[in-house]
């Protein structure tokens, strides 16, 4: 294609734009208030998919050795958990270091047990994270059989609901999102489409006087990148900015519970990217799909 | 020379309409042809055959030697720069000028900017509104509007003009101006065609004719009449 005609596919597609202005409005706030709905929603469901895996995170097993144990047999009964295909990591934990780290967690309260330094009631322990914490219970139950085991300690119950919780949002919130995105698309190539139909007959002129279909596509296909991307500008500035005051606010009382917001870098500017693009891609699919229909001249 | 030339030619509608049932014609290079019928004969069929708005159903449709009912979908182009078309309805841009609404036809072969100036000019001059080129075709008259058309059709020098029915929406004393220009542009060495329903053009100015019904040629002569009663 000669650069000249580049040039003419540009101003003929802006030239539209401004002439078909109120469908081009139309077109534009149809995906600024889809983008608008998708990016919130990301920015919550990204946020929700963190805190999970925070938690999801904090699940490890214990599994507490039997005092007869004797000290050779400990490495064996490592080395046969970390053996297991799911297991990520086993850490050894003494007596010591179980008192030392109940007494710390337990804050003032704990300085009672600090007496028991002499006498520490508690076993060996053997901590051990999966590589999904998903897996935390079979591992668990694998490890339950082994010999010199005395006792496997994850939160049962509490886990598995923890898990179930956490697996059910997820998977709903990506329906949702799946769901969105494709009202958006419709949404927004049916806008489009009306400002298509009402040139029909300037496409059909054109085929008449014998234009290539890739000569009569090109302003389309610009018009309605053009339409997508400036729909996604509000919905990407009402994104940063409101996820930065929403960090701002929210990040400092999170910390009592030990879990935090995203950090705002880089996920807004993921996120504006990633809504740029859809919005750029919803735009031209819709228009093109228009088109194709009156091409058939 | 043949330009045109049909070959058992076929065309049924997908809802049964049986339009074309087996044309043979030959158009040679330079020939001014009418093509007369009732309606609903299978005119605008056979014209629209031509240009490729239609596909046969059976048969060949051999321009320059190109077969159109063969023609693969992206060369259907390629192949219209070498037609000009004309309609009842002029079928012209309503948000462009005279002179933009003739530019089309080049820019979308993308021609040079110089050679468009120049062409669009020149054919703006032959149908004579040199002087409406800055105007919209809505603050024109049905006549001016045809001859915009008809500069569209003719400025990037097509070998053959198909017309239908070009003169259906306009009066008598309009109607003979387009055929003037119909006239100058045949003798050129344009071919043109013209479907049409105005008899007194045809019995004047006499020129083959060729008369459709129910689907089939029944008449084909050299300086022929029009031959129906309206």
């Amino acid at each position: 294609m000669k650069s000249r005609t580049l040039k003419r596919h540009f101003a003929e597609a802006f030239k539209s734009l401004g002439r078909n202005g109120w469908m081009s409005f139309a077109s534009v706030s149809a995906v600024t208030v889809t983008l608008l709905l998708v990016g919130v929603f990301l920015v919550v469901l990204l946020n929700l998919n963190h805190l999970a895996s925070q938690i999801e995170g904090d699940v490890e097993i214990r599994a507490y050795i039997d005092r007869t144990t004797k000290q050779t047999e400990y490495n064996d009964l490592q080395q046969k958990m970390e053996q297991i295909p799911n297991v990520n990591e086993v850490k050894f934990q003494s007596k010591e270091d179980g008192l030392q780290e109940l007494i710390k967690s337990l804050g003032d309260e704990g300085k009672a047990f600090s007496s028991l330094k002499n006498e520490n009631p508690l076993p060996d322990a053997f901590i051990i994270k999966t590589k999904k914490p998903q897996d935390t219970s079979t591992v668990a139950s694998e490890i339950e059989k082994y010999d010199h085991i005395k006792k496997v300690d994850y939160g049962q119950g509490t886990v598995e609901r923890l898990f179930k919780v956490t697996g059910v949002a997820r998977n709903v919130g990506l329906v949702l999102i799946v769901g969105l995105i494709f009202t958006a698309m419709f949404l927004i190539s049916n806008t489009i489409k009306l400002t298509i139909v009402s040139r029909r007959k300037e496409i059909e002129i054109m085929k008449l006087v014998g234009a290539t279909n890739g000569f009569i596509r090109w302003p389309f296909f610009i018009e309605g990148f053009v339409l997508g991307l400036m729909g996604a500008i509000i919905p990407i500035l009402v994104v940063v900015f409101g996820y930065q005051f929403l960090h701002g606010q929210v990040n400092n009382q999170l910390d009592t519970v030990f879990v935090k917001l995203l950090p705002v870098y880089p996920m807004v500017l993921q996120l504006s990217v990633m809504l740029a693009v859809i919005g750029g891609l919803i735009g031209v699919w819709g228009s093109m799909t228009s088109v194709r229909k009156f091409l058939k001249v | 020379m043949t330009l045109i030339e049909m070959k058992d030619v076929w065309k049924t509608y997908p809802n049964g309409v049986m339009a074309l049932n087996g044309i043979d014609i030959y158009i040679d290079k330079g020939e001014f042809v009418y093509v007369v019928g009732p309606s609903g004969a299978g005119k605008s069929t056979f014209v629209k055959c031509m240009y490729r708005e239609e596909k046969p159903t059976k048969g060949s449709i051999l321009i320059q030697g190109t077969d159109l009912a063969k023609l693969r979908e992206r060369h259907i182009p390629k192949m219209r720069r070498k037609i000009g078309v004309i309609f009842q309805d002029f079928k012209l841009l309503p948000k462009l000028t005279v002179y933009e609404n003739v530019a089309f036809a080049l820019e979308v072969i993308e021609e040079s900017p110089k050679v468009i100036r120049q062409r669009v000019m020149e054919v703006l001059d032959l149908v004579g509104l040199k002087n409406k080129a800055r105007s919209f075709p809505d603050e024109l008259s049905g006549g001016e509007q045809q001859r915009v058309s008809i500069a569209r059709s003719i400025v990037n020098r097509p070998p053959v003009i198909i017309a239908d029915e070009p003169t259906g929406n306009l009066d008598p004393e309009t109607a003979w101006e387009i055929m003037d220009i119909f006239k100058e542009i045949n003798e050129r060495g344009t071919t043109v065609v013209m479907a049409t329903h105005n008899k007194d053009i045809v019995n004047s100015f006499k020129k083959r004719v060729i008369a459709i019904e129910g689907g089939r040629i029944v008449r084909d002569e050299q300086k022929g009449e029009y031959g129906y009663e309206i």
